[in-house]
């Protein structure tokens, strides 16, 4: 019975994910909610969002991922408290450990659903399939079931200011279950959001004709308006920008709040990538481009032409 | 040692999606076949790794029907050596745990030593069957590699974390591995390539040869319900000369939108 929740943790804090899933976990009403975090870190925030009690594997060896170390932990926290839903916020800590426990546990897994609810009293996910272009419940009919759910999909409400019982424990693991080892951390290439957390995007397309020409007017465009630079498809196997950069079904699928394609025809593996965007401008000089037809605002016309009129307005309005 | 790859036929990604009637697919009369793309980067880092002198062998593994051999045999010209294809009526509504069986009792019926797989299967985006083979044969697994060097039985990988971040990871041997854009430039194929493909061998096995019964492949995870995404409200075009549609938009996004 009861819900156990991996909460995870960022410089010693719970990231935000932990408390979207926290709540989310509560509301749905399917037993008591346990908070499972991973490692030393501050868990006293984590009963005013939702958590009956918490159950903190303080041991150094979980502070870094190894798969070893943390399917070993999470299996030991499930049975330690009979869990039998096991949220987590899909990440790249997830998508290592979430499968490999599923197969230990003959559990069924549900990957990156954007909602939760309770159906006769299971836990049913909902979750893109095909990149987005279609959406399908999940229903999963083993003991034990694991969710993991997209960051943003919850929204987190303040504090209640509860606190919850903490258990602490060394969940079981020591430094021999480390199997692949992490021996160096690279930073991001470029210091700007990452495409799949930002809020403003312009991207840039075969349209730029080189990398110097995208650099002198995606890069520039982006930053006046404090967006991320990204790219289709066609632009980075072009060489105009990095695999990093790439928005679409191959690449990463973004849900900014702005996305500005400049210079982008809309194929349906870009549109798979951003069609969740809240405003989209699109800036093609083909009228009968694919784009305009997910496009909030469309301007037909020249991208060399529009991209320094766009950048001073910008600079003008948010100075 | 043998490299092993995980291939999966998927929908062409320019698939346009029309639910079936029972809600619980799509329909696949008109649908182009292709290998998924993330595989591409498999099967590459699998011929590479052998003309490297890592291994002796490339054996792609599959989980399908007949209708896959056409993109079989492409692959088989990219530098693979034959292929065992699953195929077994049980397998028809499995899940990705079905399928990942299926896949590591072929693993070890081969001896393979490394398997390469695909990040994700861009058809259900799931991500979970080589973590899940990876666990049902005890061995190591690295997700989301962009770089991978091996050196007798110990292997240095870049995976991604998260926010961009990558991290350098080690650890040794058997192992799998998913594969990112970035890992290679998957190569075209030459006409010498296909003729000398279409000589190798595809060997087709049921869950009997694999030494696996019905029920070990039944779902525990069901889909349906498949709907299509909401449609987006109607957008507008702004016309005027270049300067004021500027100016334009600009204001919309701050005063109509609110997002600036
Ligand atoms: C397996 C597979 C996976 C794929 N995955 C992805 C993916 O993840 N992401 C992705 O983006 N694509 C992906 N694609 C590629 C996709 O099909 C398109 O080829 C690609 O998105 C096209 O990029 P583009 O719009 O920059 O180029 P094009 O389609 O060539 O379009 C260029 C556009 O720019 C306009 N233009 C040209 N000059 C100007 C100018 N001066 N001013 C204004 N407009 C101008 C043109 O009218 C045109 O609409 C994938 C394809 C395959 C087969
Ligand atoms: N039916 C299958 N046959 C062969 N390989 C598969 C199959 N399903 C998944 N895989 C492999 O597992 C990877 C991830 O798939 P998935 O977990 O379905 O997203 C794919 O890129 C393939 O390498």
């Amino acid at each position: 019975m009861g819900i156990l929740v991996l909460c995870e943790t960022d410089g010693g804090q719970p990231r935000k994910s932990a408390f979207e899933l926290l709540g989310k976990a509560k509301a749905l009403g399917l037993g008591p909610v346990t908070a499972l975090v991973l490692g030393p870190a501050d868990v006293t925030s984590l009963g005013g969002h939702g958590a009956d009690a918490v159950l903190h594997y303080d041991n150094a060896v979980l502070a870094s991922h190894s798969t070893g170390t943390a399917v070993k932990a999470i299996a030991n926290a499930v049975a330690a408290t009979g869990a039998s839903v096991v949220l987590g916020s899909a990440s790249n800590v997830t998508r290592d450990a979430f499968p490999r426990l599923s197969a230990r546990l003959g559990a069924g897994l549900a990957v990156e659903c954007t909602d939760l609810r309770v159906a006769g009293g299971k836990l049913v996910g909902r979750r893109p399939v095909f990149a987005g272009k279609a959406l399908v419940d999940v229903k999963v009919q083993s003991a034990v079931a694991l969710f993991t759910v997209r960051p943003n999909s919850f929204p987190v409400a303040a504090s209640t200011g509860a606190t919850a019982p903490v258990t602490t424990g060394d969940g079981g693991v020591s430094g021999s279950d480390v199997d692949v080892k992490v021996v160096q951390t690279l930073a991001p290439e470029s210091k700007q959001v990452d495409l799949t957390e930002a809020d403003r995007i312009v991207s840039g397309g075969r349209s730029l004709k080189s990398k110097e020409s995208f650099d002198a007017v995606i890069r520039p465009l982006a930053a006046a308006v404090h967006a991320t630079p990204g790219a289709s498809r066609a632009a980075v196997d072009a060489g105009f920008a990095h695999h990093g950069d790439q928005v679409g079904q191959t690449g990463k699928v973004v849900n900014p709040s702005l996305y500005i394609a400049m210079g982008i025809s809309g194929a349906i593996q870009h549109l798979a990538g951003m069609r969740t965007s809240r405003i989209i401008v699109a800036v093609n000089k083909d009228p009968d481009a694919p784009i305009f037809q997910f496009a909030t605002y469309g301007i037909v016309g020249d991208l060399f032409e529009y991209a320094p009129l766009l950048q001073a307005e910008f600079q003008k309005t948010l100075a | 040692m043998k490299i092993g790859v995980c291939l999966k036929q998927v929908p062409a990604t320019d698939t346009r999606v029309i639910i079936n009637p029972t809600a619980t697919g799509i329909v696949t009369n008109d649908v182009k076949w292709e290998i998924n793309p993330y595989d591409e980067y498999a099967l590459e880092e699998a011929a590479r790794q052998k003309t490297a002198g890592k291994g002796t062998e490339v054996v792609i593994l599959t989980v399908g029907g007949a209708q896959t051999e056409q993109r079989l045999r492409d692959a088989l010209a990219k530098g693979a050596d034959r292929v065992v294809r699953i195929e077994d009526a049980a397998l028809d509504g499995s899940d990705a745990l079905g399928y990942a069986r299926a896949l590591a009792a072929a693993a070890k019926a081969e001896d393979i030593g490394v398997l390469f797989c695909g990040r994700q299967a861009v058809d259900g985006d799931n991500g979970a069957v080589p973590a899940m083979i990876a666990e049902i044969l005890g061995w190591s697994q690295v997700t989301w590699i962009d770089k991978l060097g091996i050196e007798g039985t110990s292997f240095t990988a870049n995976r991604a974390a998260g926010g961009g971040a990558k991290e350098v990871v080690t650890g040794s041997l058997p192992a799998v591995f998913t594969c990112d854009k970035g890992l290679n430039e998957p190569r075209m194929t030459k006409l010498p390539d296909i003729m000398a493909a279409k000589k190798k061998p595809i060997v087709v096995k049921n869950l009997d040869a694999l030494g696996l019964s019905a029920a070990s492949v039944a779902p525990v995870v069901v889909e349906d319900a498949m709907s299509l995404p909401p449609a987006r409200p109607a957008g507008r075009k702004l016309t005027g000369d270049a300067p004021s549609v500027a100016r334009e938009l600009v204001r919309l996004l701050r005063e109509e939108a609110k997002v600036i």
